[in-house]
């Protein structure tokens, strides 16, 4: 007993000492740690070897091994015919995937980033998303589709843009964006056995992120439910809901707010379609105040579908106005201070948890 | 008349560099198609279309297909193309679909059907020519002028009545409607409203035959899909690049255009820079055929070629059916702008007349027998009518099932726990 109260006294200090993105999170046995790639990789090769009706098709997934590396060596293990590299035609190869799902096989769709399925959304919204619904449950899809999405570094307007709430919007698509490995590992598993269409929103920086796993996730029946948020972190004071690479900053800002005393708590939303409705609005009950922060840009985003589902349930508990934190409502600028200014940086987030607890000080223009 | 026709023609006469002299309509060298005297709006492009004629030559894996059609229908004066089973069959199906498309159109006009209504009259022998070749497993894919591929397919008359009602009796409980008809027992797959859809998702079909075939290794399994659109489809990018990639896959499909000129008010010379559809086949490496829409022997004998190469494996072809719909594009076109000459003429190339003068002139049905069919499908029609009038309507609970297959997805299991909360799980042993 003492030997683990000792281990966990010597944890918290680490905590205080080390870096905040690092290690020794909550985890038992925090053994390994792999990066959100190899979670891809090797949540794909599993799926792959246990159904052969899983197939891959993309732009660049064989030969090139990936225009990300995702999909390294699975041409070797499994073949040009499982492991399709499409010509550059998004169109048709969604639209071959799409009925392909018609039939029962189930087809992984690699967009190189997400702003490239504009040219497929008609078959992802159309002839994927609506067809369990129009056929009366005749003909269901068991698709994903997948690939990078929101900004990366310097890429400019067009390689940027968050499309979480684009599809989020669409009924019959089910829509995922994993954070670190484990829900990379556990979502994508998921989706790919899940019998509909889920879009599966992944993030190019946090490819090579790595982060701790148990050995549970390392299972090959691991997998996450689909429509459950995870609470990263327990708080009282505030809640901050965020995916994909924000759940990193709002980690970090939640160390940050520790030494003003405000403790947050941090919920990774893991499934934007079904949205986690009842954790949010629970934990919003318990803390009274909610910040939400995504990458994309802010009219008709997630947080914006969020703050209006706790003003409709839990509006008797809210204590400040519900703050919302989003990219700059501007076309991704390519000039790196610009970029900067136009993606929600640690220090808004801080800045505007700070006025929901009204801690702060006049309200900065953020971005 | 198809172009190994008008090829051979070329080869024996001169040609005529005058397109501007008023020839009469049967002579094939001022017109690119031999078999298309397009009257109306289509006479000031007379000009231009001469000067592609030549280029008909090169297409030289058309002239090898349609010179095989022709050299059997050469042939064929002594022995039938058909027997009487199959001619009735034939027979009973156009009238099926012309008579079903009739009733739409007056149910739309008492207000029993609402929204958009795309009939299919005149373009019957497209769908009975292929379809009745298929069989059950094969898919078809269509686009919104779907209910006669659907009729043809096996899908039941009172099924698709019900669904254009929107009652609860419809093949996709009226929740899809006239333009999304789907089955998964007769496998038709849509049922697309926008032009081009389909033929992704065919070819995707296609694939999954060969997949099957190849990778789980189900060796019976020939399975061909069929896709239909029309000519404005075929400016469409999907169209180009679903011809790619079924010719470089070799996938199991034909890709049929149903050109019947107009795509609403747009006339297909008016929009499309070549407007020799099947020509386009040959640039991604599959055969192009090009086959009078309007006979359904004609369209047959195509099939059976085209068909019968995807079943063997040779891959993808193109077949450009010259047809016509009598009626506007929709219920609520009024189709003032085609030319009542042309349409007069087309009229007169009714698919329903030239097989029933085939049948009845080679004693192969007596005028007695196509009546007892007529009057049988009359009252399937009147029987469908009347079933989908008094079918329920949806039940409000309906509205909201069917999004998902799987409203909890995979996470959760069937006793409604998360499954990663099974201690079991990661052992491996947890029932999946």
């Amino acid at each position: 007993m003492l030997a683990i109260a000792r281990q966990r006294m010597l944890g918290q200090s680490f905590k205080k000492i080390l870096p905040a993105v690092s290690v020794l999170r909550s985890y038992s046995s925090a053994a390994k740690q792999i990066t959100v790639r190899e979670a891809l990789n090797s949540a794909l090769d599993e799926e792959m070897l246990a159904d052969p009706k899983v197939f891959l098709m993309g732009e660049e997934v064989g030969e090139y091994q990936g225009a990300y590396k995702i999909t390294k060596g699975l041409l070797e293990k499994y073949g040009p015919e499982r492991v399709l590299d499409t010509p550059i035609t998004e169109a048709g190869f969604t639209g071959i995937g799409v009925g392909a799902a018609y039939y029962g096989l189930k087809p992984v769709v690699e967009f190189m980033t997400f702003n490239f399925s504009m040219q497929a959304i008609d078959h992802i919204i159309n002839s994927a998303a609506k067809s369990n619904y129009m056929s009366a449950g005749q003909i269901s899809v068991p698709i994903v589709f997948r690939g990078p999405n929101g900004a990366a570094a310097g890429v400019g307007a067009q390689h940027s843009q968050c499309y979480a709430a684009w599809y989020a919007s669409c009924p019959g698509l089910k829509v995922l964006s994993p954070y670190n490995s484990e829900d990379a590992r556990g979502l994508l598993k998921a989706a790919i056995r899940d019998p509909d269409p889920v879009v599966f929103l992944e993030n190019e920086l946090l490819y090579g992120e790595s982060f701790p796993v148990s050995d549970e996730v390392l299972d090959s029946s691991f997998c996450l439910p689909i429509g459950k948020a995870k609470i990263e972190r327990e708080g009282k004071d505030a809640t901050i809901t965020a995916f994909s690479k924000m759940v990193g900053y709002a980690l970090k800002v939640s160390e940050m707010l520790e030494k003003d005393g405000i403790c947050a708590e941090v919920i990774n939303l893991r499934s934007i379609r079904p949205l986690d409705r009842a954790t949010i609005n629970a934990s919003v009950r318990k803390t009274n105040r909610l910040i939400t922060v995504e990458e994309g840009f802010p009219q008709h985003g997630v947080g914006a579908e969020i703050c209006a589902s706790v003003v409709e349930e839990s509006f008797s508990y809210l204590d400040a106005p519900v703050e919302r934190i989003a990219g700059a409502d501007v076309p991704m600028p390519y000039a790196a201070n610009l970029e900067r200014m136009a993606v929600p940086q640690v220090e808004d987030i801080v800045r505007a948890a700070k006025r929901a607890c009204y801690r702060s000080v006049p309200l900065a223009a953020t971005a | 008349m198809n172009s190994a026709s008008c090829a051979a023609k070329i080869s024996t006469q001169p040609f005529s560099l005058n397109p501007t002299s008023p020839t009469s309509h049967d002579n094939p060298l001022v017109f690119p198609k031999p078999t298309s005297l397009f009257l109306g709006s289509t006479r000031k492009l007379r000009l231009s279309s001469s000067s592609k004629l030549n280029l008909h030559r090169r297409s030289g894996t058309v002239v090898a297909v349609s010179d095989v059609v022709k050299q059997k229908k050469s042939k064929s004066t002594p022995s039938l193309l058909i027997t009487k089973e199959e001619g009735l069959e034939l027979y009973e199906d156009v009238i099926l679909g012309r008579a079903f498309e009739d009733m739409c159109a007056q149910m739309y006009y008492r207000g029993k059907m609402f929204g958009f209504v795309h009939l299919y009259n005149g373009q019957e022998a497209v769908s009975t020519g292929f379809i009745k070749l298929l069989k059950q497993q094969d898919s078809v894919v269509s686009t919104y002028r779907d209910h006669v591929h659907a009729l043809s397919k096996g899908v039941p008359a009172r099924a698709v009545m019900s669904e254009l009602f929107g009652k609860t009796t419809g093949c996709c409980r009226g929740q899809g409607g006239s333009m999304h008809m789907f089955s998964r027992e007769h496998n038709l797959l849509g049922g697309f409203a926008f032009i081009g859809e389909g033929i992704p998702v065919a070819t995707g079909a296609a694939f999954t035959s060969k997949y099957k075939r190849e990778i789980l290794k189900e060796a019976d399994c020939d399975h061909v899909t069929l896709a239909f659109f029309g000519d404005g489809t075929c400016n469409n990018g999907q169209f180009f690049e679903c011809l790619n990639m079924a010719a470089l896959w070799k996938l199991p499909i034909v890709f049929v255009v149903e050109n019947n000129l107009w795509a609403i008010g747009m006339s297909h010379l008016r929009a499309t820079s070549d407007p020799q559809i099947y020509k386009k086949g040959p640039a991604f490496g599959m055969p192009g055929i090009h086959v009078d829409g309007m006979d359904v022997l004609k369209v047959r004998e195509v099939a059976k070629e085209a068909i019968g190469r995807a079943r063997r494996g040779e891959g993808p072809t193109l077949v450009e059916c010259e047809t016509y719909r009598f009626r506007g594009h929709s219920l609520a076109d009024p189709d003032e702008l085609r030319d009542s000459a042309e349409k007069a003429y087309y009229a007169a190339r009714d698919p329903i007349t030239a097989l029933k003068k085939y049948l009845i002139e080679n004693s192969l049905a007596s005028e007695a027998d196509l009546k007892a069919i007529d009057k049988k499908i009359d009252e399937v029609v009147e029987d469908a009518v009347e079933f989908a009038d008094e079918s329920p309507v949806p039940s409000r609970s309906q509205l909201l099932e069917n999004v998902f297959a799987d409203p909890k997805g995979f996470g959760i299991g069937p006793d409604g726990r998360y499954r990663c909360e099974d201690p079991k799980f990661t052992e491996g042993t947890a029932h999946v």
